[in-house]
């Protein structure tokens, strides 16, 4: 056997210095998570199509998008998977933990999914279409970890 | 003034899961020089080339400059052009748009990829939005069970019907040396290897594969003068639907269906099912074999596991698909769409070997990207009027 010498690129103890814009419409978003618990999308003056997450202008129409609509809390699951294979995450470097439940939740109000956890507890009642509720962190910092994970309440 | 196009030659390596006897530049020469001896013409004769990979795989930017040794790049017009996963047919549109600009007459059109070379789902991760996207994707495989899901819950269709389509690329790939993975599988052998996400099983999904593929187009003013019988561009087609993975519509592929409408209406087609010879697909996982062929218009909404199981689409079937063995035998990324351009190709042109499906008029090669955006091509054995 040949031995595989690896070259290996890390950063130590260094961070990796990434600073993303949240935006406009995104910080509104988590501020009212954080504050006030409350999902807040955005709707399209010209087709009506709800926004989650919400942004400044509707793809398909092209037109600026002001007027905020609440949805939510509670919706259902659009669709699914639960991820059973072992990945490391490029956000920590470390494995992700595994198996967990991958959301694509549409809050009641809205027309496209948000994306979350789902807790799979009982494997047996995650479907598309069951009935979903947030369960948010105790202590809220304005972010997507915000919410710990959503579970289903039919 | 705009020009007809024909691909006049192709080339691609033997593609294996790891290819650490040659480095990037060396992998893409293989490629070039089997391109290039299949058309007969040498580097000097080449106006312009179009490379691509997905950057990140590598974690080495620039192909374009770096590579000039291998692509034959140097000193010549050479752009580079990445678009994820529809990189490879990307290149192959990129360089359509050159040859009919009619600024360029041959211009050499390469994808490659060393998948081996890096962590695949962190660097497809690392695609996506980083506020809204990563705390729960994971990689092409997390957002293909999802629509796998959706379509089920749609139409009923089961993990069976998906399993179906894998035993027919993965039989197909046995007639194809370039192919990575050459076994035979049967349908309870994909239900039994080991479940990834659901309802997506190992043997439902494509593997990590290092690969490279070259193509060569010429415009109408020499395409007939290298090659007799070349493989006409009769149009191509591009769509992106979404920001944020959420907003898709899971369970259908809309960038697939507006694309492919707009190259039928191109085209003059009216039935692609029936004046289609045969379809090269960027079809990453089996499932995508039935809800894209329904996007595309070859079968209705729901239809398509009855029109695979009554075996339609195997390689003695009313429309062929895959007949290379398709991506989930050999998956080198930012070859793998012009691959399929290739494949289709030599389909056309009659040099498909033990995959040749006989007297194809019509051939149909797509890319996919990410999750849910869609490149195509249409491949025809006459000039387009």
């Amino acid at each position: 056997m040949v031995e595989k010498e690896h070259i290996i690129i890390e950063s130590g103890d260094a961070v990796q210095p990434f600073a993303y814009s949240v935006g406009m419409h995104g910080s509104r978003f988590f501020a009212e998570i954080r504050d006030n618990k409350r999902f807040l999308g955005v709707k399209c003056p010209r087709c009506g199509k709800v926004y989650i997450p919400p942004r400044g202008v509707c793809g398909d129409c092209f037109v600026e998008m002001k007027e905020w609509v609440e949805v939510g809390p509670k919706g259902v699951i659009g669709t699914f998977t639960i991820l059973r294979y072992a990945f490391i995450d490029p956000e920590t470097g470390a494995q992700k933990p595994v198996p967990y439940g991958y959301g694509f939740i549409r809050f009641d109000g809205a027309d496209t999914l948000f994306q979350h956890y789902i807790n799979i507890e009982d494997e047996t009642k995650i479907r598309v279409g069951a009935r979903v509720e947030p369960v948010f962190a105790r202590e809220r910092k304005g972010s997507i970890r915000d919410i710990e994970y959503f579970k289903v309440i039919d | 003034m705009a020009k007809r196009v024909a691909i006049v030659g192709t080339g691609q390596t033997f593609h294996k899961s790891h290819r650490p006897d040659v480095n990037g530049q060396e992998l893409i020469n293989e490629a070039v020089l089997r391109a290039l001896q299949d058309a007969d013409l040498k580097m000097k004769d080449i106006d312009a080339i179009v490379i691509g990979n997905m950057d990140h795989f590598e974690g080495i930017n620039y192909v374009d400059c770096w590579s000039v040794d291998g692509s034959g790049g140097t000193m010549k017009p050479i752009i580079k052009l990445t678009t994820g996963g529809t990189t490879g047919c990307t290149v192959a549109i990129g360089g359509y748009h050159l040859v009919g600009s009619g600024m360029f007459d041959r211009v050499l059109i390469i994808g490659w990829e060393k998948n081996s070379e890096s962590d695949t789902t962190g660097a497809i991760t690392t695609a996506f939005d980083p506020i809204w996207d990563r705390l729960v994707f994971a990689g092409a495989i997390s957002g293909l069970a999802a629509e796998a899901q959706a379509y089920m819950a749609r139409y009923g269709a089961s993990d069976r019907d998906g399993a179906r389509v894998s035993v027919r690329d993965r039989k197909h790939a046995m007639n194809n040396p370039h192919a990575q993975l050459r076994k035979e599988v049967s349908l309870e052998e994909v239900l039994a290897s080991p479940m990834l996400a659901d309802p997506i099983h190992l043997l439902d999904v494509c593997p990590r594969t290092d690969g490279a593929c070259a193509v060569i187009m010429a415009s109408e003013d020499v395409a007939e003068k290298i090659c007799p019988k070349p493989d006409w561009i009769w149009g191509t087609a591009a769509r992106h639907s979404y920001s944020y993975l959420g907003d898709a519509d899971y369970g259908r592929l809309t960038s697939m269906r507006e694309g492919s409408q707009e190259l039928w209406k191109k085209a003059g087609i009216k039935e692609p099912r029936k004046e289609l010879d045969v379809v090269e697909m960027y079809q990453p996982y089996s499932f995508g074999g039935l809800i894209w062929i329904e996007d595309m218009g070859l079968v209705g909404p729901g239809e398509a596991p009855q029109y695979i199981w009554d075996g339609n689409t195997d390689m003695s079937g009313e429309l062929p698909i895959n007949p290379s063995g398709g991506v989930i035998s050999c998956n080198p990324i930012g070859a793998t769409g012009l691959i399929r351009c290739a494949e289709a190709a030599m389909q056309v042109m009659g040099k498909a070997e033990g995959r040749q499906v006989p007297d194809v008029n019509f051939a149909f090669s797509s890319g996919f990207g990410g999750c849910w955006w869609t490149d195509m091509i249409l491949h025809g054995k006459n000039k387009p009027k």
